[in-house]
């Protein structure tokens, strides 16, 4: 029997705000332990959360780039279970009236598009971190950070209609790009600031009713996300193939052994007993704000590539990669602004920077070379001023040094020597010097233009306008 | 006169006049306190030293100041469930035995603004969960009309060192009477707000929905001087109302002629105590005499209010004490076990019966499978019973009822009987419910000489409507002025 996946992914977006969803602490991340915290995160008896209204803005810029619909009216709930990361005992998040509802995200796979529909996005605080262990002052005692309490999350909540591994990661890296776009979230995956957990199921393909369900977590790498998920299928179809069933469970991604073990069984799932937050009036979002909010949000990825296809004439493939992120694609155009050949300044972002960008494991946000920079690299070549494998040659100087290319061909004497009366100069001395070879390669010995050039070259370190050189040498051999 | 039989507002009018010095009034409160205390324990922590400097800053700021707050030098107490910073809170808890709050509740903040001398935490159910302060975690209190008697529950200590005139007025705390009820029994003057009149923060939560922090005092222009104080919109508490505090003691005294008054049949149930319901009706004679219109009301869902709150406020309860896990601060039991043993060591250890019992209720009418019948239903009962308020709003400015069925009550008689002890707030709970403001105050005694409080509702934000109708009974009546025999 053949079976189709039935996925749908549950995403957590970290928000990139300044500041805590409930309180007024710092989000930075990487300061000491505990050291971000007050009352209101550390849930002290008696302290009261207020939400950060930035955050409700980040959420409704998400949800309008998904194409939700934003609820006039929502309301926060707690979700309650114990553990030592958490310290009020209980999450506020949004369950029964979450802020956003029934949108979409369009993704292309295998050249198509596809639409797959968001069925919810809510918001909710972070928990804190906890330590066990060895490296620690006992090592028999857990230790807990609390400065990642009250971090600002969206929960965007996908339907199940993602049908194969390379759909959920083509899905979580257009929505990666869709929150870096709207620089509502960092997008990082390793660091934790976009997690993902997936439903997958298996049903026979063209059946209605659907087939028992795991949820899968740990997922923190886009290749993860379509590995584990790869290996979640191929585990539950070996099991309906020996007419086994599939056990409803919560199951980790073990990445170094690169399989899925069980974690808990639904017996052990937990009873969350949501209610509505009392301590947090109903949010009330103004149509008005909504509209100011939509009136602000950035031109989105798919707009920008359409744009960039007609607007420089540049192929598909080539848009869909610079406008990858937005950092990227505004480099792009301030390229292009001074260096108006679109298809030229694509191709040295697309080859020589990313390539390097690559090795680096560098973001375009610091990239050592700035457009103006690369544009000013892409004016040498066409004014001649400096060869194309010469270019290459700066370019990785300017990679490693920040510095501009008129400053490195200046101070390296690098540029071509193109002048007529500096070249006229060497070519003399040349043939000076060469009495006996001038004299045979006038007789007919044509073959030694070769090796004037050569000398030529070799006098100017290579420096020399190879065309022009040879324009004027032959001249020069010419005239009696 | 001794200084400590002052009122607030008659302290008020000394200090303002230089007559006494906040130190002397101080220091006559805390002789009061050691001359009576062993026999009421109305407090969990006494602070005296700070009280003493405090005093004297406040002779201090008055001799520079030309302009003093009401409430500048005046000595008070405070309810140990209100947050006060490097003051030890208990909320009456072994959980919490040895927590020292890092911050102070907005209502602390106000006062100390004013200048306010803090005399110390009062006794008080734990958690706020009762109606007697049996349950809490450092002993009894005892009722200053008769020592073999409960002061009522949970603000008890407040009430009780306010009838004993240990302090000029206190701070309590009510989720569902736990102001009025104590009010009641000890003969005092108490007020619970509106909900959102007086911020939450820093109140340590028993029902998020529900609580709200008021005055107990000696007369009604006392709570008018402290509700003023401690009343306004606060950032740090979403479910604070954003509306301008009146100027409550002014508006006070503007009469109560004309005022429509509704008497609920339903609040006068079989079984109620003869004498309560004499004193009550005798009340609403006078309220007529005074030139209020009476009439009779009807809050037809009344009988299901203390039903619908042992659900809601038990809900919240069991979501807002799981914060006591043993982490963070307080009791921590568990030694060297797993996770699972500390958790249970320290809750099995920190919590009373009463509050086990009630984070039992709570979570089980939040679980899975029962949130609808039980949760869900409450909180459409608890719409049910405010629509019966705003019914009978539309006809009556005031409504006035019995604060209790019974006067206070033996102590050890309830105890061993929550659903006894649960139906003595039977009155005050809809109000709670509802969210309207409730004053409640003395309005005569039983044969054994047992105050006896009656009840004024009000509309939303309407604090000023209840204190005039109080306010013009209190100059009308003597029983305030009777003092408790301890």
């Amino acid at each position: 029997m053949k079976y189709e996946a039935v996925i749908g992914l549950e995403v957590h977006a970290q928000l990139s705000t300044n500041s805590k969803v409930f309180c007024t602490c710092s989000t930075r991340f990487g300061a000491p332990p505990n050291s971000q915290t007050c009352p209101v995160c550390i849930g002290m008896p008696g302290a009261l959360p207020v939400l950060n209204r930035k955050i409700v803005e980040f959420t409704i810029k998400a949800a309008l780039a998904t194409h939700c619909t934003i609820a006039p009216l929502s309301q926060f709930a707690r979700k309650n279970y114990f553990y030592p990361d958490l310290p009020k005992g209980y999450q506020i998040s949004q369950y029964e009236l979450p802020l956003a509802t029934r949108g979409y995200l369009e993704i292309d796979i295998a050249g198509e598009s596809k639409q797959i529909g968001i069925h919810r996005i809510h918001m909710e605080e972070d928990a804190g971190k906890l330590f066990h262990g060895e490296n620690l002052g006992d090592p028999r005692s857990s230790y807990v950070d609390l400065n990642r309490c009250g971090v600002p999350l969206i929960e965007i909540v996908s339907e199940p209609e993602i049908h194969s591994p390379e759909e959920a990661r083509a899905y979580m890296t257009k929505l990666r790009d869709l929150l870096r776009y709207l620089e509502v979230c960092d997008g990082n995956m390793e660091e934790g600031s976009l997690r993902c957990d997936a439903n997958v199921s298996l049903k026979p393909v063209g059946a209605t009713e659907l087939g028992v369900k795991t949820e899968v977590k740990n997922m923190n790498s886009f290749r993860f996300v379509q590995k584990a998920l790869e290996y979640e299928m191929e585990r539950q179809q070996r099991l309906l193939e020996q007419g086994q069933t599939i056990v409803q469970e919560t199951r980790l991604w073990d990445s170094a052994r690169g399989i899925t073990l069980s974690m808990r069984s639904k017996e052990e799932a937990h009873d969350y007993r949501y209610f509505p937050e009392p301590d947090l009036v109903p949010l009330v979002v103004d149509p008005a704000w909504i509209e100011k909010i939509r009136a602000s949000l950035p031109e989105l990825p798919d707009a920008k590539k359409a744009r960039f296809i007609s607007q420089y004439g540049i192929p598909e493939y080539d848009a869909g990669i610079l406008t990858a992120s937005k950092a990227l694609a505004d480099y792009f155009e301030g390229c292009v602004r001074i260096h108006p050949e679109p298809k030229i300044v694509g191709n040295w972002i697309m080859g020589e920077l990313l390539r390097e960008m690559n090795k680096d494991d560098r973001e375009i946000e610091d990239c050592p070379v700035t457009p103006e920079h690369l544009a000013e690299l892409l004016t040498l070549i066409e004014e001649g001023t400096i060869s194309g494998k010469m270019a290459k040659e700066i370019f990785t100087e300017m990679y490693g040094s920040r510095r501009s290319p008129r400053e490195i061909v200046t101070e390296k004497g690098m540029a071509q020597i193109s002048d007529e009366r500096a070249l006229d100069e060497v070519i003399s001395r040349v043939i000076s010097d060469n009495p006996d070879q001038v004299a045979a390669y006038r007789q007919g010995k044509e073959k030694l233009f070769g090796f004037f050039v050569g000398q030529i070259m070799k006098a100017t370190k290579g420096q020399a306008n190879p065309q022009r050189v040879s324009e004027l040498l032959r001249r020069r051999l010419q005239v009696q | 006169m001794d200084l400590w039989e002052l009122s607030l507002h008659e302290a008020r009018e000394l200090l303002h006049k230089g007559e006494i010095s906040s130190r002397q009034l101080t220091e006559v409160f805390f002789q009061r306190i050691e001359a009576v205390e062993p026999r009421i324990h109305a407090f969990i922590t006494l602070t005296k030293e700070s009280a003493l400097a405090e005093a004297d800053q406040a002779d201090d700021r008055r001799r520079r100041e030309a302009a003093a707050p009401p409430l500048l030098g005046i000595p008070l107490a405070i309810k140990d469930l209100i947050s006060t910073r490097g003051v030890k809170t208990t909320c009456g808890s072994r959980i919490l035995h040895n927590y020292v709050p890092p911050y102070d509740a907005t209502a602390m903040v106000k006062l100390r603004a004013q200048g306010a001398v803090f005399l110390g935490k009062t006794n008080m159910d734990e958690f706020a969960m009762g109606s007697s302060t049996e349950t809490s975690h450092f002993g009894i209190s005892r009722n200053p009309w008769d020592l073999q008697r409960v002061p009522g529950g949970s603000s008890g200590g407040s009430a009780a060192c306010v009838a004993a005139r240990q302090c000029s007025a206190a701070l309590g705390s009510d989720t569902g009477g736990s102001i009025r009820q104590p009010a009641a029994f000890c003969g005092i003057v108490g007020l619970k707000p509106t909900y959102g009149r007086v911020s939450r923060y820093g109140l340590v939560a028993y029902a998020s929905s529900l609580d709200q922090i008021g005055p107990m005092t000696r007369e009604v222009r006392d709570t008018a001087i402290l509700l003023e104080a401690i009343s306004g919109h606060d950032p740090r508490d979403s479910t604070s109302a954003p509306f301008p505090v009146p100027p409550y003691e002014s508006e006070m005294v503007r009469g109560a002629a004309g005022l429509r008054v509704g008497i609920p049949k339903e609040y006068f149930v079989a079984g109620m105590d003869r004498e309560v319901e004499e004193a009550v009706r005798n009340s609403v004679e006078t309220l007529e005499q005074l030139g209020m219109q009476v009439s009779e009301v009807s809050l037809p869902h009344t009988e299901y209010a203390v039903a619908t709150y042992y659900l809601l406020a038990t809900a919240e309860a069991s979501s807002n004490l799981a914060r006591y896990d043993g982490v963070k601060y307080g009791l921590r039991g568990g030694g060297d076990g797993d996770l699972p043993t500390m958790y249970m060591q320290t809750r099995s250890a920190g919590f009373g019966i009463e509050v086990k019992r009630r984070i039992m209720l709570g979570t089980y009418a939040l679980s899975a499978g029962y949130y609808d019948a039980y949760y869900l239903k409450a909180q459409k009962v608890r719409t049910l019973i405010k629509e019966d308020f705003d019914q009978v709003f539309q006809t009556v400015d005031v409504i006035a009822t019995p604060t209790a069925p019974m006067a206070a009550f033996k102590l050890g008689e309830k105890i061993g009987d929550p659903l006894q002890m649960y139906l003595s707030d039977i009155f005050t709970i809809p109000v709670n419910l509802a969210g309207l403001p409730g004053l409640v105050l003395p309005c005569g005694f039983t044969a054994a000489g047992l105050p006896v409080g009656l009840q004024l509702i009000g509309r939303p934000f309407e604090e000023t409507v209840l204190l005039r109708a109080g306010y013009a009974f209190e100059q009308a009546t003597e029983w305030h002025e009777k003092p408790a025999p301890v």
